[in-house]
C-alpha cells in the first residue's frame, strides 16, 4: 500500500468570472520516506495541490473530483469534521514565509504544544518536554522553547515551523516554498535538514518550489505542473538527463548552470496562460515551438515511458510510438 | 479605466448598505434641486392667525407653522440649504485635511511634527463650544457658519490621510519618481493624492454626515443665519414657539427625521466604501 | 573580455560608508544604535560594463546601489559620476539623475497604479522637461515601447499596469529607465520576482541595451549563478564590505575567499546530485549594529585564525583585476 495516491484530483475555485480550475486531473503517488518534487511557475496549481490534500483549501475553492488515498483512506470524500481529525497528525504543511505566521504573544514552546494537546489530549508538562524533544530535533537548543518568535532569526523561525509541523509524527509532510523567502546559506541548510529528517523519520516529504534547480539534490522524484496540469513526472534522473516534454526541456534550461557555456537562454516565449482562459487542447501549445494542429485541440493523456516516468505530450507519444 | 469602473459599479450593486445609502441621498438631492418646483406653497406665505399651527390636511401635507407657512414646503426648501452647508462645509474640511495630511505625511520632519500638533489641538477640543464661540465671533452669516464648520473639521480627515500618505510614501514607485529628479510637489500631487484619493473620499462621505449634524445643531441653538431656512432653523423655530407642548408634532418631527436619514444615509455609504476598498486587497 | 567594455569609467565608488542612526532618543546614556550598512566600498565601473554586487540579506547590496543614486544619504565616502564627484547641489544632482536610472525588483510596486503607461514612462521626460509637444511625447514613449520589447506600442499606451503580465511590465520598467538614455543603471534584483521562463527575456533585453548603447549595470541579486550568468565582473559583500571582486567566470571557479567559497559550494545546478556534499555554513549572517572589529566574516568563517578578529584584511591582488580581502591568502 502506498503512503499516498493522489487519482485525477481535480480542484475548482468558484470565482465571480467563472469557475477556475486550478488542479485539472493531477495523479501521483508517493511511498514511505520518499521524496516528491512538485515544481511549476505562478499559476500552475502546485500551491492549491497541497492545499487540496490538507483540505485547507479556501471557502471559494472544492475538490470537485478525484480521490486522495492516505494509507488507502479516501480524503476527498470526508467531512470538515472528520478531517479535522487527520489534520496535522497525518499530513502537516510549511507554508512559504511561514517565519510570519508564528504568534507574537505566545512562546514557541506553547505554540508547538498546542498541536500536540489538540490532538492527543496530553498534559503541559508532557507537551513541554516533547517541544523540547523536536526543537532539538531541527538543531535549537531544548532551552529556547521558553523564548518568544522575535528572540529567533529568520532561518530559525522556519525551524520552528518544522518542528511544528512535526509535532503529531506526521506520515507526510509538504513544504510549500519554505525556503523562498530565505538567505541561499540558510537555504541550503533548511533543505539539509528537511533531508536527514524525512530520512531519520522515514515520512514522506512533497516539496513544492519554483526553483528547479534545488530539487536535483533533494528529490527521488520529480513532477513538472503548468495550468493546473502535470506535464512530465519521473525520478530526478527522467526529469533532468530524459526529458520528452518541451516545456520540462525549456524549462530546465532557463536555470543557470555554471557547468554550461554562458549563454542567456532564450526562455520561453509569451507568458503562464490565465487560469480562467485556459488554451483548448495542450495548455502549453501557445508557447511550444514543436505544436502541431493535434496540440491545439486535443488534451494529450499521461503517457508511461518507463518504471516512473510519465509524460503528457502528443509529440513524445509520437516519438515512444515510432520506436 | 472602464474595465474597472464597471468592476466597482458592480461590488457596489450587491453591496446593500452602500445602495441603500446612495437611494436614500440620491432622493433627498432630487428633492433639494427639484423640490421648490413641485411645490405648490410659497414658503414665505404667511398666513392669517387661523391659520397658525394647523395639523395635516386641507392641503398642507405637514400642516402649517408658527407663522401659517406651509410646513412641507419648508421642508422641501431647508432640505436645499441643509445639504448645501453641509456640502461647501465638507469641501472645505476636506481640502485643508487633505492638503495638511499630504504635507505632513510626505515632508515629514519639523512640518510634519508642527502640522500634527495643530491638528491634535482641532482634534481634542470640543467641536461645539469651539463652534459657538467662533459663531459668536463672527457672526452668524451663512458664509460664517460654512466656514466655521469647514474650519473645525478637518482634524480627523488630515490624521487619516497623513496615515496613507506614510504608507504610499515607502512604494517603489515614489522612490522611482525622486530618482528621476521629480521635485516634491509633483511626487504629492501625481504619486501622492491619487493613491490617497479613495480614502479621501470615503472619509469625506463620513465628514459630510457631521457637517450637517453641526449645521443642524448650530442653528437649533440659535447660532444659525436667520435669513436661511435650514433644519436645523426649523427646530429651532418649532422649539422656540412651543411646539412640543402644543403636539404639534408636524412641525418638529419631519426636520428630524429628514437630518437622521440624510446622515443615516452618509453613514451608510461612508462605512460601505470601506467594505469595498479593503476586498479589493484580498482579490482571487 | 567583451570588447564591448571601455576603459572610460563611469562610477567611481571610494571608501563610501552608509549608517543610519536608529536610536534617536537623545538622551540615552548607553552608545547609539548605528547600523553600518555599507562600511567602506569601493570599486570601479567602466563603460558598458556589468558588475554584479552579490549578497545575503544584511550584506548592504541594495543599500550601496541606493546610496549611489543618492536615494539614501550617504555617511562618508566619495561616488564620482563621469569623473565628477555626485553632489547634492539641486541642479547638479539633477542633471545625475536624468542619466543615472533605477530598476526596481517588484514589477507589481514600481509601477504607480493610477497612471496610464504612456505616463508612466513619459514621467522621465516631464520631469526634466525633455517631452516636447503632445506628438513628440508619444514618439519618444512608443520607441522606448518597441526597444523594450512591447508591441506594438500603441496597444499599450492607455493601459493600466493591472492590466498587464509580470514580464511585461517589468519590460514597462526598463523602458521607463531607458528613455532618458542613461549612461549608468541600478537593477536591484530585477528578475527575482518572475517567473523562470520570463527571466531570461529580461536579461536579454538588458544585455541588448547595454550593447547598444553602452550602459553600465551594476546588478544587485543574491543569486550567484544569475550574477555568473549575465556579469562581467562579481562583487561579493558580506555585512556591508566587500570580500572580494573580480571577473566572474574567476569567482566562480576560482574563488579565494572563504565565504566566495562557501556561495559557490552551495550553488544548486539543474542536475542529478544526490550525494553531493553540501557543505553550508552554520549560523546566520549577523546584526549589522554590532560593532565589530577585524575581519567581518571570522564568526562564521571555517578557517579563521587569531589575527582575523583583531584586525581587517587589506585587499590583495590575485590574478588580473581579482582582489580579496582575507588573511588566510598571499600573494604570491
Amino acid at each position: 500500500m502506498k503512503l499516498l495516491e493522489v487519482n485525477h484530483l481535480q480542484t475548482y475555485f468558484d470565482t465571480s468570472h467563472g469557475v477556475l480550475k486550478a488542479v485539472d486531473d493531477v495523479s501521483f503517488d508517493l511511498e514511505y520516506g520518499e521524496s516528491l518534487g512538485l515544481v511549476g511557475e505562478s499559476g500552475c496549481g502546485k500551491s492549491t495541490t497541497a492545499l487540496s490534500i490538507c483540505k485547507l483549501l479556501p471557502k471559494e475553492g472544492r475538490i470537485n473530483g478525484g480521490e486522495i488515498l492516505i494509507e488507502g483512506q479516501d480524503m476527498a470524500s470526508l467531512s470538515d469534521d472528520e478531517i479535522r481529525k487527520h489534520r496535522w497528525a497525518d499530513v502537516s504543511i510549511i507554508f512559504q514565509g511561514a517565519m510570519n505566521a508564528l504568534n507574537p504573544v505566545m512562546n514557541v514552546g506553547d505554540q508547538i504544544g498546542e498541536a500536540m494537546i489538540l490532538h492527543e489530549g496530553i498534559t503541559k508538562d508532557e507537551a513541554d518536554k516533547r517541544a523540547a524533544d523536536l526543537l532539538e530535533l531541527v538543531e535549537i537548543p531544548r532551552e529556547r522553547i521558553a523564548n518568544y518568535p522575535h528572540e529567533f532569526s529568520g532561518g530559525m523561525k522556519q525551524r520552528v515551523m518544522i518542528a511544528m509541523a512535526l509535532a503529531c509524527n506526521p506520515k507526510i509532510v509538504i513544504g510549500d516554498e519554505p525556503t523562498t523567502a530565505l538567505d541561499v546559506m540558510v537555504q541550503a541548510q533548511i533543505l539539509n535538514l528537511l533531508e536527514k529528517l524525512r530520512r531519520e523519520l522515514n515520512m514522506g516529504l512533497i516539496l513544492i518550489t519554483h526553483d528547479l534547480s534545488i530539487l536535483g539534490e533533494t528529490c527521488d522524484k520529480i513532477a513538472v505542473m503548468y495550468a493546473g496540469r502535470i506535464m512530465e513526472m519521473g525520478t530526478a534522473d527522467d526529469i533532468f538527463n530524459h526529458a520528452m516534454h518541451p516545456y520540462t526541456q525549456k524549462l530546465i534550461e532557463c536555470f543557470p548552470n555554471i557547468e554550461k557555456a554562458k549563454i542567456i537562454p532564450e526562455g520561453i516565449k509569451g507568458a503562464p496562460p490565465n487560469m480562467l482562459e485556459v488554451p483548448e487542447g495542450c495548455a502549453f501549445h501557445p508557447r511550444c515551438d514543436k505544436a502541431c494542429d493535434v496540440c491545439m485541440h486535443s488534451r494529450p493523456e499521461p503517457r508511461e515511458i518507463s518504471a516512473a516516468h510519465v509524460v503528457a505530450c502528443h509529440l513524445a507519444d509520437a516519438e515512444v510510438d515510432h520506436e | 479605466m472602464s474595465r474597472k469602473s464597471k468592476e466597482t459599479w458592480e461590488t457596489i450593486r450587491h453591496n446593500t448598505m452602500a445602495m441603500t445609502g446612495l437611494i436614500t441621498l440620491g432622493i433627498f438631492i432630487i428633492i433639494a434641486i427639484f423640490g421648490p418646483l413641485i411645490v405648490p406653497f410659497d414658503t414665505q406665505d404667511y398666513g392669517t392667525a387661523a391659520d397658525i399651527l394647523l395639523p395635516p390636511g386641507n392641503g398642507h401635507l405637514l400642516g402649517t407653522d408658527d407663522m401659517g407657512r406651509d410646513v412641507f414646503a419648508n421642508l422641501i426648501a431647508g432640505a436645499r440649504i441643509s445639504m448645501m452647508i453641509g456640502a461647501l462645509a465638507t469641501l472645505i474640511s476636506m481640502g485643508i485635511g487633505t492638503l495638511i495630511g499630504i504635507s505632513s505625511g510626505f515632508k515629514g520632519g519639523k512640518t510634519d511634527l508642527v502640522l500634527m500638533r495643530i491638528t491634535d489641538f482641532f482634534l481634542v477640543i470640543p467641536w461645539l463650544p469651539l463652534m459657538m464661540v467662533l459663531a459668536a465671533i463672527l457672526g452668524t452669516s451663512i458664509w460664517n457658519i460654512i466656514f466655521v464648520i469647514g474650519i473645525t473639521g478637518w482634524a480627523g480627515t488630515a490624521r487619516v490621510v497623513r496615515a496613507q500618505t506614510l504608507s504610499v510614501k515607502e512604494r517603489p514607485f515614489v522612490e522611482r519618481t525622486i530618482s528621476l529628479g521629480a521635485g516634491n510637489w509633483h511626487i504629492m500631487i501625481r504619486h501622492i493624492l491619487p493613491n490617497v484619493f479613495p480614502l479621501v473620499f470615503a472619509n469625506t462621505v463620513l465628514t459630510a454626515a457631521v457637517a450637517i449634524v453641526s449645521e443642524t445643531t448650530l442653528s437649533f441653538l440659535g447660532l444659525g443665519d436667520v435669513n436661511t431656512a435650514s433644519w436645523g432653523m426649523m427646530l429651532h423655530y418649532a422649539f422656540e414657539c412651543g411646539a412640543t407642548s402644543l403636539g404639534a408634532y408636524w412641525y418638529y418631527l419631519p426636520p428630524g427625521i429628514c437630518v437622521i436619514l440624510v446622515v443615516l444615509a452618509f453613514t451608510l455609504i461612508g462605512y460601505a466604501f470601506d467594505e469595498i476598498m479593503n476586498p479589493k486587497l484580498k482579490k482571487r | 573580455m567583451n570588447n564591448i567594455i571601455s576603459d572610460e569609467i563611469v562610477v567611481q565608488v571610494t571608501d563610501m560608508k552608509v549608517y543610519f542612526d536608529i536610536d534617536k532618543r537623545k538622551f540615552a546614556r548607553t552608545g547609539r544604535k548605528v547600523v553600518r550598512a555599507v562600511d567602506g566600498v569601493s570599486f570601479d565601473l567602466r563603460k558598458g560594463e556589468i558588475l554584479s554586487l552579490v549578497g545575503e540579506s544584511g550584506s548592504g547590496k541594495t543599500t550601496t546601489g541606493k546610496a549611489i543614486l543618492q536615494l539614501v544619504p550617504v555617511t562618508s565616502g566619495e561616488v564620482k559620476f563621469n569623473g565628477a564627484p555626485v553632489s547634492k547641489e539641486k541642479a547638479m544632482l539633477k542633471a545625475f539623475r536624468q542619466k543615472a536610472q533605477m530598476i526596481y525588483q517588484d514589477p507589481y510596486q514600481s509601477l504607480n497604479p493610477r497612471l496610464n503607461i504612456l505616463d508612466i514612462i513619459a514621467e522621465p521626460l516631464d520631469v526634466n522637461h525633455l517631452a516636447g509637444t503632445e506628438k513628440e511625447r508619444m514618439g519618444k514613449v512608443c520607441s522606448a515601447l518597441e526597444t523594450a520589447g512591447l508591441t506594438p506600442p500603441e496597444d499599450f499606451l492607455y493601459r493600466y499596469p493591472y492590466e498587464l503580465s509580470g514580464g511585461q511590465r517589468q519590460r514597462v520598467v526598463v523602458a521607463g529607465a531607458m528613455i532618458m538614455d542613461p549612461d549608468f543603471i541600478v537593477a536591484d534584483e530585477p528578475v527575482s520576482m518572475l517567473d523562470a521562463s520570463i527571466r531570461t527575456s529580461i536579461l536579454r533585453l538588458m544585455l541588448e541595451m547595454r550593447d547598444k548603447t553602452g550602459v553600465s549595470y551594476l546588478f544587485i541579486t543574491h543569486d550567484l549563478s544569475l550574477a555568473w550568468l549575465i556579469s562581467d565582473r562579481i562583487a561579493i559583500m558580506y555585512l556591508g564590505k566587500i570580500m572580494e571582486i573580480g571577473p566572474a567566470e574567476e569567482i566562480i571557479k576560482n574563488g579565494i575567499h572563504p565565504y566566495t567559497r562557501a556561495l559557490t559550494k552551495i550553488m544548486p545546478v539543474p542536475g542529478v546530485n544526490k550525494d553531493k556534499e553540501r557543505i553550508v555554513l552554520e549560523g546566520e549572517t549577523p546584526d549589522a549594529s554590532i560593532e565589530m572589529t577585524g575581519c567581518r566574516f571570522c564568526g562564521r568563517c571555517p578557517v579563521a585564525m587569531a589575527e582575523c578578529s583583531e584586525k581587517e584584511p587589506e585587499f590583495k591582488m590575485a590574478g588580473p583585476e581579482h582582489l580579496v580581502a582575507c588573511h588566510r591568502f598571499s600573494e604570491a
